[in-house]
């Protein structure tokens, strides 16, 4: 009874506050402006089911999409099992769904353990590939302190997690053997686990009833404690990527790569200038700004493309400029854009939900010129990205804003842009020379 | 008609001379910056233009009312001037009411394509790459037996062709005719490597770094020994021409456009 109670109020706790924290970045990203992302319901369906659902991209890298499969199938079909627990929990039952379910109860935890044990190898291989084998995209400097924390807590925390698992189920099958475990006895001998059917009686065999009972609890509030505190962290760690992938890849540009938008608000002004009586909308009341200073200036996609990032690196391991050892790096374009927007969101918690001008700004702030004018433009992080972000779009955004608030180009780059307003060409030659190519035809 | 952009010295028919005529040409060819001035790149247009003539392509140019389609500068972060250039090409395009245009570079592809439509200018574009398959494909030309023979090729994707627009067959279906080896470096199509001249990086000195994009891309080109590298944009052209130079290879490693294979192919 009590233990329920406590089931009751730890699990509310942990879902309420997961919620607070939800909303607190749906909030923020919502400060980003209106883009149109919800048309082709049919075609975004299908891109999520293939892509976040089916890791379609993520095989373009065989061995870590299968090490991330094994997690990722682990962590999604566990989720049946811990409706269980929740159950049990709740009413202070144990295995409340064995007697109803039989023997597809079995296959299903049995199911779940197997995967669980290819989800402890593969995290192992993942923190070996972080911190013995260093592949070089997983030790990156803008990895340097926290986010290289945060990987390897997510890590040593499923490690953990699973070894909870293991703990319960494989105590419980040697009680269940001896006929002293909690769940209702079906004179069958044995719960039938897969894994914990051997592993229990190998780890715990020679244990007191009393000691099997404790290991057993130890596991299943472990568990549960595990769950929710995980739940509870993916708001501030890059783990969120499990819950946003699925929204992000939905929200993905279905248009080709290479089109990028064309400003509105230019185009209001350009036609002004074609024709003084042409009709355009009247300018909007609010200061209008061209490009993007800070993540208020960007869209609301490009701000859950940064709360999405998860910082594999599959980007910057594709940038050209990255790979000949330029600033930029696409994967910090999202880790900045995602830091700067946590930090507009603390300011805005602190003022009534009202930003208030802090002096700083994502541009300068966190991201430098240099790394901007380091891009090619190439689409290789947009088309690395297993979760459909768009690095890019940012870059620029931010030059937009360098060019034409700030008229900050490179001296060569505002070079060129003259020639093209004379001549109608990059370099200089007149355009009346157009032709000339022809002439010894 | 007495106008500057009929009365002109060039064998090549523009859009002018067509109206002037009151005909119509079946495709306009759109040259670009580079390959009107460059002299690389103008080598590479010749070969389209002697591709066009031999199957027979009534086609035109803008001539001297052709001009940047502004990718440069938006790719640069410079929208006003790309809309400025944009609405100015449009507003001749739309004047002579042009329906398909094919492009000597995959940068005016994209623009052109992607780009105008959002601002009145709807054609259907197509890349020379495109352009040869479709003429292959229809037999409009044919290759018989190659002076290519034996030779290696390994084609480097540009991005604004690739990857940019899922173009990554035409090419390679072009260069099937010639009979030659064709090879694939280890990033090729979706994962090829920008040539580091994109994102109007082609008008800048690079960033600081420990090495250029195109020494990075030329080496894994090199890597393969090819005979030619081909390539499908006259910003490639250049960095892979400059890449193999640095790795002083000119003699024994050409880098050629797929237009100048086909061209050399039927001996044009």
């Amino acid at each position: 009874m009590i233990s329920s109670i406590i089931f009751i109020i730890l699990f509310s706790a942990g879902a309420v506050w997961f919620t607070i924290n939800v909303l607190k970045i749906r909030r923020n990203i919502l400060i980003g402006k209106e883009i149109d992302r919800k048309d082709n319901p049919s075609q975004r369906w299908k891109i999520m089911t293939l892509v976040a659902l089916g890791q379609k991209k993520m095989f373009a890298r065989p061995i870590p999409a299968i090490l991330h499969l094994f997690l990722y199938s682990a962590f999604v079909i566990t989720q049946i099992e811990l409706i269980e627990i929740v159950c049990d929990g709740a009413v202070g039952s144990h295995r409340m769904f064995r007697p109803a379910l039989g023997g597809f109860y079995t296959f299903l935890v049995s199911f779940i353990e197997i995967l669980s044990v290819l989800a402890f190898i593969g995290t192992i291989a993942f923190l070996s590939r972080r911190n013995l084998l260093k592949v070089p995209r997983l030790v990156k400097s803008e990895l340097n302190g926290w986010p290289k924390l945060d990987a390897n807590f997510i890590l040593l925390g499923e490690l953990t997690l699973i070894c909870f698992i293991f703990m319960m189920n494989g105590a419980d099958e040697v009680l269940y053997s001896q006929g002293l475990s909690h769940a209702e006895n079906l004179n069958d001998g044995s719960l039938g686990l897969a894994i914990s059917s051997h592993l229990g009686p190998m780890l715990f065999g020679g244990m007191s009833p009393e000691s099997l009972h404790i290991v057993e609890r130890i596991g299943w509030w472990g568990h549960i404690a595990m769950v929710l505190g995980f739940l509870n962290y993916l708001p501030y760690s890059k783990h969120f990527h499990i819950l946003l992938a699925f929204p992000n890849v939905y929200f993905s540009n279905l248009l080709a790569k290479g089109k990028f938008t064309n400003l509105e608000s230019v185009t209001n002004e350009v036609k002004l200038m074609f024709d003084p009586n042409a009709v355009v909308p009247p300018p909007s009341a609010e200061p209008m700004r061209f490009g993007a200073k800070d993540v208020m200036d960007l869209s609301w996609k490009q701000l859950l493309d940064a709360y999405t990032c998860t910082e594999c690196g599959r980007c910057t391991s594709s940038c050209p400029a990255n790979i000949t050892g330029k600033l930029l790096s696409p994967r910090k374009i999202m880790m900045d854009t995602r830091d700067r927007l946590t930090e507009v969101g603390k300011n805005m918690d602190a003022n009534k939900g009202e930003f208030k001008d802090d002096g700083k700004s994502l541009l300068t702030g966190y991201i430098t010129p240099e790394e901007l004018w380091a891009c090619t433009s190439c689409n290789a992080c947009v088309q690395e990205c297993p979760v459909n972000i768009d690095p890019l779009s940012i870059i620029i955004d931010m030059r937009r804003y360098l060019v034409m608030e700030q008229s900050a180009a490179p001296t060569e780059l505002n070079m060129m842009f003259t020639n093209i307003e004379n001549n109608g060409a990059p370099w200089q030659f007149a355009q009346a020379d157009r032709l000339k190519w022809s002439e010894d035809l | 008609m007495d106008s500057p952009i009929t009365n002109h010295q060039s064998p090549i028919r523009t859009m002018a001379d067509y109206l002037a005529k009151g005909e119509v040409p079946e495709i306009l060819f759109w040259v670009g910056c580079a390959g009107s001035f460059d002299d690389r790149a103008k080598k590479i247009t010749k070969a389209i233009v002697k591709i066009l003539n031999y199957a027979n392509v009534k086609f035109a140019v803008l001539g001297t009312e052709e001009s940047c389609t502004g990718d440069p500068a938006k790719r640069a972060g410079n929208e006003f001037l790309f809309q400025m250039q944009a609405m100015n090409n449009i507003t001749v395009l739309n004047g002579y009411e042009v329906k398909k245009i094919v492009t000597g570079c995959p940068h005016c592809f994209n623009t052109l394509k992607n780009e105008y439509p959002s601002l009145g200018g709807n054609y259907e574009v197509i890349h020379h790459t495109q352009l040869l398959q479709e003429l292959l494909d229809s037999k409009r030309i044919t290759i018989e037996g190659g002076s290519f023979k034996g030779k290696k090729i390994t084609f480097h994707d540009p991005c604004y062709l690739g990857r940019a627009n899922d173009v990554y067959e035409a090419p390679r279906q072009v260069m099937l005719n010639l009979d030659a080896e064709l090879t694939e470096m280890k990033r090729s199509r979706a994962n090829g490597l920008c040539c580091g001249a994109g994102g109007a990086q082609m008008f800048k000195e690079a960033e600081k770094g420990n090495k250029e994009v195109n020494i990075e891309r030329t080496e894994e080109a090199l890597s393969l020994n090819p005979d030619i590298i081909a390539v499908g944009c006259p910003f490639c052209n250049t960095m892979m021409t400059d890449g193999v130079k640095n790795f002083n290879k000119e003699q024994t490693v050409k880098v050629l456009d797929v237009a100048e294979l086909i061209a050399q192919a039927k001996d044009l």
